[in-house]
């Protein structure tokens, strides 16, 4: 089923070619994740380590320290990129982000709950912690949309989401206002961070990313129905609320899997679909692996910049996402007239 | 035309030559909170360790009572319970207003870097500055939200001002200044950022009339404001195209409109911390008990004044004799109550 027509300076071939791009910048980060750091390395360097290891100093920064935040950046910038663009089309609003339904919210609850009642201090084992609540608030926030008598609509949803997120966060804050100690934990969880991650964390989440892309791949189609309105869609053999579900389930992996492996990085997926809807146009086919890659490149980049202003210290991924990716989606915003949902 | 000409919803009053019709769900939903804020106002003044009943406070307030009372009752928990009542109705207000203009039901002042700005110019003066007076802090607080307004609206300002612009500016602004407000939290002394933590989640604790008497002031001025810019509301709610074509002056309405919400949001953030969701749920909630297309701005204001007020006495009840900051019931007893309403009698609402 096509719905949209190729408009001009959109053919195939020429998105084709943007994608391409897309890969080879994506590339390019993963490469100066790998060289840059509190001691850059040569390519060439990297690239030993990485095929032949030995027992230098390079071979032990990047397979011990830069191998597991880069290939989870991979993992966290993809999910966030595509549940961003994900959220946008399901809410038709710009101001969506991929924690909206309740999964941010939701996994810091329980990460609250695992530093403050369970007592778990190592960024490993709130993983488990931060996947349940995501999952447990989604299927809240997506249950009250459902229920509601319009069914799951855009705005149902979002509202749903808003207020379950409110309500867990006052949970959230209750926790943190009554317990000095909880809070010393728990704010340097919250800014969202690839350093400081085993491999492990990366190999844990990926299963769970993977199932969530292909949900994402078979909800496109679907999703550009939906996003000429429910009537037209159900007009044209779509099930709305089939949809929905789809849509739903594949943001709650991917935001659920990425804020559990690196805490809360929100801003990725609301600046990165306006982006890629900006090259590519609003068709998700097209969108959502825009989207992706441009998430990977935007979360690894930033987390070298981190590394480097304030060298041998590290800036958060999540801190440096939000002060350099702001202003460049506030230039974005003002320089051109973004594509309306 | 006949005289039986009904509008669904509204009740035709006449008295002699006048006659009008009345919004009638509307009408009941704003007295009905406005009754229910007074009548919770009068328990939370008469609560704490020296109780005292709903007559003796009215008592006192018609300028009765003994010393001890009126010392109590006036210099010490009035001022408290005026916030309460003044920061839901400025909240609430600004929160609908925003919602209207930027026609998308998640917007708040959060989205016009109110919120924000507030935070981050408390939180530096409490964890950089060193700031322990009671009136430093909301002067910072008022600086940082003036500061981070005025620069979303400069840079959304682009041959006028448009709604989806400047929402996602202000988005933008945010996210920069919760970056920093997280850099500095990760930063400072425990007991700085627990104090700071504190005022970012909203409290009402320890307010006197140093705090109310600006903020009445205020909203003395503003709320008349506010119901004035209801008449372009209800125009640019159709999209600034057709303002426009309606005859609208489209840049001062919108300017007008966006200011008075953003100084709305500001006053009451500085008097009491960003009181969290107060903004988002009022509204929306006013929206499905009064029916209609937008947020009705008095029935928000009462429901408003309600839940504010509810919850800073909720707030002193539950974990007495110690008390928790008023920011976090806003939320527990709001959103409840939305999502009820989103579950019971879900409208099809304009996003």
């Amino acid at each position: 089923m096509t719905l949209t027509t190729d408009t001009p300076g959109r053919t195939v071939p020429k998105r084709l070619l943007g994608l391409l791009g897309l890969v080879l910048l994506a590339a390019f980060a993963v490469l100066l994740s790998f060289a840059l750091g509190a001691q850059d390395l040569h390519p060439a360097d990297v690239w030993r380590a990485l095929v032949s290891p030995d027992g230098t100093d390079a071979t032990a920064v990047v397979r011990e320290l830069r191998a597991p935040r880069t290939v989870l950046g991979v993992i966290v910038g993809l999910a966030l990129g595509v549940a961003g663009a994900l959220i946008q089309g399901h809410t038709r609003n710009p101001i969506a982000d991929p924690g909206l339904l309740g999964v941010s919210a939701g996994a810091s609850f329980a990460v609250v709950l695992a530093i403050g009642v369970f007592s778990v201090e190592a960024f490993g084992g709130y993983i488990w912690f931060a996947f349940a609540g995501a999952l447990i608030a989604s299927v809240l926030v997506f249950g009250v949309g459902a229920g509601s008598r319009d069914g799951p609509t855009p705005v149902t949803l979002a509202l749903a989401g808003m207020a379950v997120s409110a309500l867990l966060s006052s949970f959230t804050s209750s926790m943190l206002v009554t317990s000095p100690e909880t809070l010393n934990v728990f704010r340097f969880w919250i800014i969202g961070s690839l350093s400081g991650r085993e491999i492990e964390t990366a190999w844990q989440v990926a299963p769970f990313v993977a199932a969530g892309l292909l949900l994402a791949a078979v909800n496109a189609p679907a999703l550009n129905a939906l996003s000429l309105g429910e009537d037209v869609a159900r007009g044209l053999g779509q099930s709305v609320v089939a949809a929905r579900v789809a849509g739903v389930a594949a943001i709650m992996l991917l935001t659920g899997a990425a804020t559990a492996a690196c805490g809360p990085i929100g801003f990725v997926g609301l600046f990165v679909p306006h982006l890629a809807r900006l090259l590519t146009g609003p068709d998700h086919r097209w969108l959502l692996p825009f989207s992706g890659l441009l998430g990977v490149t935007a979360v690894l980049l930033a987390d070298v910049a981190g590394r480097l202003v304030a060298r041998p210290a590290e800036i958060q991924t999540g801190i440096v996402l939000a002060v350099a990716g702001a202003p460049f989606f506030i230039w974005l915003v003002r320089r051109v007239r973004l594509v309306q949902l | 035309m006949t005289d039986q000409l009904i509008l669904p919803g509204r009740r035709v009053v006449r008295a002699g030559p006048v006659s009008a019709s009345v919004p009638l769900r509307p009408v009941l939903v704003t007295v009905l909170a406005l009754a229910g804020a007074l009548g919770v106002a009068v328990l939370a003044v008469g609560h704490g360790e020296f109780p005292i009943p709903p007559a003796t406070v009215w008592e006192v307030l018609t300028g009765g009572g003994t010393r001890i009372e009126r010392h109590i009752l006036l210099n010490l928990r009035l001022p408290r319970v005026v916030c309460a009542l003044l920061v839901g109705v400025a909240l609430a207000i600004a929160g609908a207003l925003t919602q209207t203009f930027a026609r998308n039901p998640l917007a708040s002042p959060d989205v016009l870097g109110i919120t924000a700005g507030a935070s981050a110019g408390a939180v530096a003066a409490i964890v950089l500055g060193g700031v322990a007076g009671s009136l430093g802090v909301p002067l910072a607080a008022l600086v940082g939200a003036g500061i981070s307004a005025t620069l979303v609206y400069l840079l959304a300002w682009r041959r006028g001002l448009d709604g989806f612009r400047l929402v996602l500016i202000g988005l933008g602004i945010g996210e920069i200044l919760r970056g920093f407000i997280s850099w500095v939290l990760i930063r400072a002394e425990l007991v700085d950022a627990t104090r700071a933590n504190i005022w970012i989640t909203g409290s009402l604790a320890g307010r006197d009339w140093s705090h109310a008497e600006p903020l009445a002031l205020a909203l003395l001025v503003l709320v008349p404001l506010a119901l004035a810019a209801t008449i372009a509301l209800r125009v640019l709610a159709f999209g600034a195209e057709t303002a426009r074509g309606l005859g609208v002056r489209l840049q001062r309405a919108q300017l007008f409109v966006v200011v008075i919400a953003a100084a709305l949001a500001a006053v009451a953030v500085a008097a009491a911390g960003p009181i969290e969701f107060v903004a988002f749920v009022v509204p929306q909630i006013a929206l499905r008990l009064c029916g209609g297309s937008r947020p009705p701005l008095l029935a928000s204001a009462m429901l408003g004044a309600l839940l504010v007020v509810g919850a800073d006495l909720v707030a002193q009840i539950v974990v007495a004799p110690k008390e928790l900051p008023v920011g976090l019931l806003t939320a527990m007893i709001g959103t409840p109550y939305l999502l009820w309403l989103l579950l019971r009698r879900s409208r099809k609402v304009s996003g």
